[in-house]
């Protein structure tokens, strides 16, 4: 049984653009703090650009939609998250290639994102990135059954409070070090606001 | 074998890329070197599209070797490598911009192997960058 359809997959996309943009100023806000100011732009230029190439296409299968994802993210947002999410997306439809997506596959999907991310950036758990709500969320849906994963929202909350008063190791953050403390990384956030936008648009008590 | 190991310069910055191509400019005389700096629109950031064509400029078949400033250059330059068939290519890890690509510029104009001068860039190589 499918957990994501292409539907679900394109609703997914487009309610994360929408928080992208609610929600730009703070970001950026973040990122001022203790990285290089451009985060919130780059994540609702990005989305954006992800909405538009996924009106113009027809799509019939979840993994395609992620790929678009992916390659609209390499494409177009300069900082890290670029590639860091462009690498999300990418292994997503990887993995969910060919077939439909039911619990195992997404909770796969995830795990193989929070892989690539960690292989892409060069990150711990720990580090104050947003690997470490990846690998959390990760975790997670292995862990629960699925009319539980609501529960991811909780989840990312709980990731970004408790790496909060980390210090940070990775990216431009790092040449802060201590003052990093006590600042959110806004990595963590515009991740945050991903997995909001997926508890949002699925129904996640079918069972 | 044939031609100069190519170097390509991935930084943020337009300016950057361009300076140090400039700096190199006086140690070489026809060394393949190309720069990729900034995004598509010229802003702060790097492309996967200039790095890819700056990879094609700078590769006369001896191999290519990436220099770059901050985590994210690396990270692109690490995808244009993966969806590409190229031979030889490699990234200087953690090697800083400036003194690596002028040393491997004055390597390869006196016509050293991509081997020889990967081994001489490692001299700068940083704990962490």
């Amino acid at each position: 049984m499918s957990i994501i359809t292409v539907e679900q997959a394109i609703a997914w996309m487009k309610k994360i653009n929408e928080k992208m943009q609610e929600n730009k100023d703070q970001l950026t806000a973040l990122d001022q703090a203790i990285g290089d100011g451009d985060h919130g732009i780059n994540m609702a230029r990005g989305f954006e650009a992800v909405v538009e190439k996924i009106e113009d296409t027809d799509y019939d299968s979840v993994s395609d939609v992620f790929k678009s994802a992916a390659m609209t993210l390499m494409a177009k947002v300069g900082g890290a998250s670029g590639p860091l999410y462009g690498t999300a997306f990418l292994k997503m439809s990887v993995t969910t290639q060919g077939k439909e997506v039911g619990s195992s596959q997404f909770q796969q999907a995830i795990r193989a994102a929070s892989a690539g991310i960690q292989s892409r950036g060069q990150a711990d758990f720990g580090e104050k990135t947003l690997y470490d709500v990846w690998y959390q969320v990760a975790d997670f849906l292995e862990e629960e059954v699925v009319d539980q994963w609501g529960g991811i929202v909780e989840v990312c909350q709980a990731t970004i409070e408790d790496t909060r008063e980390m210090i940070a190791t990775k990216g431009r953050a790092s040449y802060l070090k201590e003052r990093s403390i006590g600042k959110v990384d806004p990595g963590s956030m515009s991740s945050f606001y991903i997995f909001e936008s997926l508890a949002d648009v699925l129904d996640w008590s079918y069972s | 074998m044939s031609g100069k190991v190519g170097i390509v310069i991935v930084s943020h910055s337009v300016k950057i890329a361009e300076g140090v191509y400039d700096l190199i400019a006086q140690v070489m005389e026809n060394v393949p070197v190309a720069t990729a700096g900034g995004t598509d629109d010229g802003e702060i950031g790097t492309s996967m599209e200039k790095i890819q064509q700056a990879m094609k400029a700078a590769d006369q078949g001896a191999g290519v070797l990436f220099f770059y400033d901050l985590g994210s250059a690396k990270m692109r330059t690490e995808m244009v490598l993966e969806v590409n068939d190229i031979e030889n290519a490699y990234i200087a890890e953690r090697v800083p911009l400036v003194e690596g690509t002028y040393l491997a510029a004055v390597e390869s104009n006196m016509g050293k192997s991509i081997e020889q001068i990967k081994e001489a860039i490692m001299k700068y190589q940083l704990p962490h960058m």
